[in-house]
C-alpha cells in the first residue's frame, strides 16, 4: 500500500535560544528571535523522506499551522525532501491560544482533503511541550495511532512499530490509516544540502485559512501569567556527611 | 581673486600634472586612460578629490529580497550546523587536511559551486549571499574556509568570468559539484607581489593547436588536490609588427602533466594543502586560453580583486568566533572577588574587538553589496575590506587570548590556533602592504587626471568657466579658512550628525592633502612610501566611518532593536577614526615627521650595512 505522508511541520524558538519572558508576562519574546522547525518534527519529515526513498511512499505533504513566516519552516520540509506543503495561516492573537485540540482537527481536516493514509508527527513540540496532536488527531479521525515510536516499517496495509516504553520496547502493528509521533531515536534527521534549498522554492505550497477547513479555532485558554522559573539559589559544599546533617538539621529538613 | 588663485594652482598643477604618475605597472588594475580624466562613482577612488562621492555608499546596499533572505537563512542555518556537528578545526590541522568524510559531505551538500549559475550545477548565489557563507566558513574553520576559497573565490573565478560558453560547459559541472577541484596559479619563485614579472612561458606548438607550457609556480592552494589549474604564463603576443610577451591566461588540466611538490608545513591553514606546481613541456590545447592572449594580467587582477570580498566577510566570522569566546570567558571567569568582565581594561578590549567587527563587516558587506548592484569600480573599496578585516582579525583575536590569560596560549582553547590560522590573512591575496601602496598611488592617480583637467580647462578659461569656477572656489575657501566640508547632513539621521560631520572634516582634510602632495612631489610621489603608507591609512579610516554611518542610518530608519547601540558604535569609531586621520594626515608634511623618515631611511641602511641589528649590546659584550 503506497503511503501518502501528511506531516506536521511547527514552527518554533530555535534550541539555542535563550528563551526570554515579556516584560508584560503574557508569554516569551518571539520578534527578532531566531525560529527553526520543531527538532522532533523535523524527525517525522526525515523519516518520511526516508518512506519515500525505499519508495514506500508516494507523496509527502508538510503542513504547519501559523503566521506567514511559518512558510520558511516549510520551506525546510520541502528542502529535505517533502513534494509539497500547506500552510494553514493563523494570525499572530490566534497563534498565541492556538493548542493541539485546534491543530489536531486541522490536521483530520487536511488529511482527508489530501487523502493523506498516514499522519506523522513529532512527538511533541519543544515550546509548550504538550504531547497531545498525534493523539488527539488520531481520536478526530478514529484512526490507530503509534506514538513515541523509534522505529516504523510498512508492511502491507499496516505498520510494524516499536515504541519505547519504560523498562524495554513495544513491537507494535497498527493497520493503516494510522497516526505516529516520532520520538528523538527515530532517525537522524540530514542536512539540507544548498541545491534541494534552491529547488525548494519552486516546490507548491497551498495556502488555507482553518475557515477554509471549517474549524473553529476560538481560544478554549486563556493565558494568564508567564514567568521565568526562579533562579537557583547558590549551594555550598560541605566537607562531611556529619557537617552535612548538621547543616540539614539547621534548616530543619530533617 | 577666485580667479587668480585659480591660475596660480593650476600652473602648479600643470608642472604636476607633467610628471604624473605613470604609477602601478606592477601594482595592477586597468590602466588608466590618459587623456580624459578616468569618472569614477567609488567613494574612495573620490575622496582622493576631496570630494563625497555617496552614490555607492547611500543606500547602505540592501538588495536581497525578502525571499532571498530566507534563502539564504537556511543556507547557513545547515552550513552552520554541519559544520559545527561534523568539521573538526583541530583534527585538520593536525592532520595536514580537511577529513575525507567533511569534504565528501560539502560536495554533496553543494558547498564547491556557491556562484555558478544553476544551469552548471551551482546554486548561484550573488556575492552578498556568498559573502555570509564565507563568514560561517571563517567563523568554523580558516583551513575549510581557504580550500573552498582557493577552489571557487579564485580557483576557476576566471573560468566564471572570463570563460566561453563552451568552457563553462565542459568545466563548471564538475567544479560546481566538488567532482574536480580547482587552483588559481600565478605566484612564482621570483614573483611575489610583482606578479607581472612572471617567467613561466607558453609557446604555440608549430601546429597552432597547442601552447607549450614551462615554468614552476609556488605556494599554490590545493596545489596537491586540485584537477583544474587556472595558469598565468607570458606568451609572445604580435602587437604593430613587433613580438612582445604578455601574460595569458589557460585552463590546464592536471593530466596535461601538471606536476605538484608534497605539500608545504605551514605556520598556519594546515589543514589546508599547498604546493608548488611544475610544468615541463605541458601541451595545453588553444581552446583552453580563458580570454584573449595576452589578456592574463586583467584577468589575474580582476579575479583577485573579485574574490577579496569573501576575505573580508571570512574575517568577520572568526573576529565573531574570537568575540563569543571572549565574553563567555570574561563573564565567568573570576579574579579579585569579580569577574573579568566588570573590570575597565577588559571592558575596553570586548568594545574595541566589536567596534572592529561592526566596521570590517560593515564595510565588507558594503562591498559585496555594491557588486550586486552593477558597479565595477569596487578594486580599491576591496582593497580597503581585505587590509582592514585581516588586521582587525589578527588583533581581535590577539586581544582575546590576552584576555583568556594563560589559558589562551593552550591548544584547548582554540585561539591559538586562530591565531596562526590568521596569520597569512595579512599576507596571501596581495599582501596589505602592497594593498596599501596601491590603493594611494591608484587614488593619486585619478586625482591626478582630475588635476589635469582642470590645467587643460585653463587653457580654454571662458569656455569652461563652470569648472573653473568650482574648482578654484573650493580651494579659495580652503585657503582662507572659510571652506565648507562635504555636508552629510541630509544623508544620515539627526542622531549621526556628530559623527558625519567628523567624517565631513576628514574628507576634507584627505582631499587637500593630496592635492598638495600631488604639488609637491609630483610623479616622484611613488617612491615616497612613507607618505603613502599614512595616505592608505587615513583612506582605510575615512571609508570604514562611511561605511559604519551609512549602515546605521540604515538601521535607525528601519528602527531594527540594535539601533541605539550601532549609533554608540559609530560614535566611538568616528571619534577615534577622524582623530588618527588628522594626525595621519599632520605627518604628511609635518617637518619634524619628515626628518623622523629620513633617521628611519638611515637607520635601516646601517643594519643592512651590518647584517642585522647596528648597534652593539650595552655590556660590550
Amino acid at each position: 500500500m503506497s503511503l501518502r505522508i501528511l506531516v506536521g511541520c511547527k514552527r518554533v524558538i530555535d534550541y539555542a535560544v535563550k528563551v526570554r519572558v515579556k516584560p508584560d508576562h503574557s508569554g516569551v519574546v518571539t520578534q527578532g528571535v531566531k525560529h527553526s522547525l520543531n527538532p522532533f518534527d523535523e524527525i517525522a519529515v526525515e523519516e518520511a523522506v526516508r518512506l519515500k526513498e525505499k519508495k514506500h511512499a508516494s507523496e509527502i505533504i508538510a503542513v504547519s499551522c501559523g503566521p506567514a513566516a511559518c512558510q520558511e519552516t516549510l520551506r525546510t520540509a520541502l528542502a529535505m525532501g517533502a513534494d509539497k506543503a500547506i500552510h494553514v495561516e493563523v494570525s499572530e492573537a490566534e497563534y498565541a491560544t492556538l493548542q493541539p485540540v485546534h491543530v489536531s482537527k486541522i490536521l483530520a481536516k487536511l488529511a482527508e482533503r489530501t487523502q493523506a493514509n498516514l499522519i506523522l508527527v513529532g512527538k511533541q513540540a519543544i515550546d509548550d511541550d504538550l504531547n497531545q496532536t498525534a493523539q488527539m488527531t488520531a481520536g478526530v479521525l478514529d484512526w490507530p495511532q503509534g506514538t513515541f515510536v523509534s522505529q516504523v516499517e510498512p508492511e502491507g496495509d499496516s505498520l510494524k512499530i516499536v515504541r519505547e516504553v519504560d523498562g524495554g520496547l513495544e513491537h507494535i502493528k497498527v493497520k493503516l490509516p494510522a497516526v505516529v509521533s516520532a520520538d528523538l531515536r527515530l532517525n537522524e534527521p540530514r542536512y539540507a544540502t544548498l541545491p534541494n534549498i534552491m529547488k525548494a522554492k519552486k516546490k507548491p505550497m497551498e495556502k488555507l485559512s482553518a475557515k477554509d477547513l471549517g474549524v473553529d479555532i476560538a481560544a478554549r485558554i486563556k493565558v494568564v501569567n508567564v514567568a521565568e522559573p526562579p533562579v537557583r539559589e547558590a549551594g555550598a559544599k560541605v566537607e562531611n556527611v556529619d557537617e552535612l546533617l548538621g547543616k540539614l538539621k539547621d534548616l530543619g529538613r530533617i | 581673486m577666485i580667479r587668480i588663485a585659480a591660475v596660480s594652482v593650476a600652473r602648479r598643477l600643470a608642472l604636476a600634472e607633467a610628471r604624473l604618475l605613470h604609477t602601478t605597472a606592477n601594482l595592477a588594475c586597468a590602466k588608466v586612460e590618459r587623456r580624459a580624466p578616468v569618472e569614477s562613482n567609488s567613494f574612495v577612488m573620490n575622496i582622493f578629490k576631496g570630494d563625497a562621492n555617496l552614490t555607492q555608499v547611500f543606500p547602505y546596499p540592501d538588495n536581497l529580497s525578502e525571499e532571498q533572505v530566507e534563502t539564504l537563512g537556511m543556507l547557513t542555518d545547515t552550513c552552520q550546523s554541519f559544520l559545527k556537528e561534523k568539521n573538526d578545526p583541530m583534527r585538520n590541522d593536525r592532520e595536514g587536511k580537511i577529513s575525507d568524510e567533511v569534504m565528501d559531505h560539502l560536495r554533496e551538500m553543494g558547498a564547491f559551486g556557491l556562484q555558478v549559475p544553476e544551469q552548471y550545477g551551482g546554486i548561484h548565489t550573488n556575492n552578498q549571499q556568498y559573502g555570509r557563507l564565507c563568514e560561517t566558513l571563517g567563523y568554523t574553520d580558516l583551513s575549510l574556509s581557504v580550500t573552498l576559497g582557493a577552489h571557487q573565490s579564485i580557483g576557476f573565478k576566471a573560468l566564471l568570468l572570463y570563460g566561453n560558453d563552451e568552457q563553462k560547459a565542459k568545466y563548471l559541472p564538475d567544479l560546481a559539484s566538488g567532482k574536480t577541484i580547482a587552483a588559481y596559479c600565478l605566484t612564482e619563485p621570483g614573483s611575489g607581489s610583482d606578479a607581472m614579472s612572471i617567467s613561466s612561458r607558453a609557446v604555440l606548438s608549430p601546429d597552432k593547436k597547442h601552447y607549450i607550457l614551462n615554468g614552476e609556480k609556488i605556494w599554490i592552494s590545493n596545489g596537491q588536490t586540485a584537477e583544474i589549474f587556472s595558469v598565468f604564463a607570458k606568451t609572445p603576443i604580435e602587437k604593430d609588427g613587433q613580438t612582445q610577451d604578455r601574460i595569458t591566461c589557460f585552463l590546464v588540466e592536471r593530466s596535461m602533466g601538471v606536476q605538484n611538490g608534497p605539500p608545504e608545513k605551514k605556520m598556519g591553514i594546515k589543514g589546508s594543502n599547498t604546493t608548488t606546481l611544475r610544468f615541463e613541456n605541458v601541451k595545453i590545447p588553444v581552446e583552453n586560453v580563458i580570454g584573449k592572449p595576452g589578456e592574463g594580467f586583467k584577468i589575474a587582477v580582476q579575479v583577485l580583486n573579485n574574490g577579496r570580498f569573501g576575505l573580508g566577510s571570512a574575517m568577520c566570522g572568526t573576529m565573531r568566533y574570537c568575540i563569543e569566546k571572549s565574553t563567555e570567558h570574561a563573564t565567568q571567569r573570576k579574579q579579585f572577588g569579580n569577574t573579568l568582565a566588570s573590570y575597565e581594561n577588559i571592558q575596553e578590549k570586548l568594545a574595541r574587538m566589536q567596534m572592529l567587527h561592526y566596521i570590517t563587516e560593515s564595510v565588507a558587506y558594503a562591498l559585496s553589496g555594491n557588486m550586486d548592484r552593477g558597479y565595477v569600480d569596487y578594486h580599491l573599496e576591496a582593497a580597503v575590506s581585505k587590509v582592514l578585516g585581516s588586521e582587525a582579525a589578527w588583533w581581535v583575536c590577539d586581544e582575546a587570548i590576552q584576555i583568556h590569560g594563560g589559558m589562551g596560549f593552550m591548544q584547548e582553547v582554540h585561539l591559538e590556533r586562530v591565531l596562526r590560522d590568521l596569520r597569512i590573512f595579512r599576507i596571501f591575496e596581495g599582501a596589505n602592504d602592497i594593498l596599501r601602496l596601491f590603493i594611494a598611488l591608484q587614488g593619486l592617480q585619478f586625482a591626478g587626471g582630475h588635476l589635469k583637467e582642470l590645467q587643460r580647462a585653463m587653457a580654454n578659461p571662458t569656455a569652461n568657466l563652470g569648472l573653473i569656477f568650482a574648482e578654484g572656489s573650493k580651494r579659495v575657501k580652503r585657503a582662507v579658512g572659510i571652506s565648507s566640508p562635504p555636508t552629510l547632513d541630509a544623508y544620515v539621521p539627526a542622531r549621526l550628525q556628530m559623527p558625519a560631520a567628523l567624517l565631513a572634516r576628514s574628507i576634507e582634510q584627505f582631499g587637500a592633502s593630496c592635492e598638495s602632495l600631488l604639488i609637491k612631489y609630483g610623479k616622484n610621489i611613488i617612491g615616497e612610501q612613507f607618505l603613502l603608507i599614512r595616505l592608505a591609512n587615513s583612506v582605510i579610516d575615512i571609508h570604514s566611518m562611511m561605511c559604519v554611518l551609512a549602515r546605521c542610518t540604515r538601521t535607525l530608519q528601519k528602527n531594527l532593536p540594535t539601533a541605539e547601540q550601532e549609533a554608540v558604535l559609530v560614535d566611538l569609531i568616528c571619534s577615534e577614526a577622524s582623530e588618527r586621520v588628522a594626525r595621519n594626515l599632520g605627518q604628511l608634511r609635518s617637518a619634524e615627521k619628515l626628518a623622523n623618515y629620513k633617521r628611519m631611511q638611515k637607520t635601516a641602511q646601517a643594519m643592512c650595512q651590518t647584517g642585522g641589528v647596528c648597534t652593539q649590546n650595552p655590556l660590550g659584550v
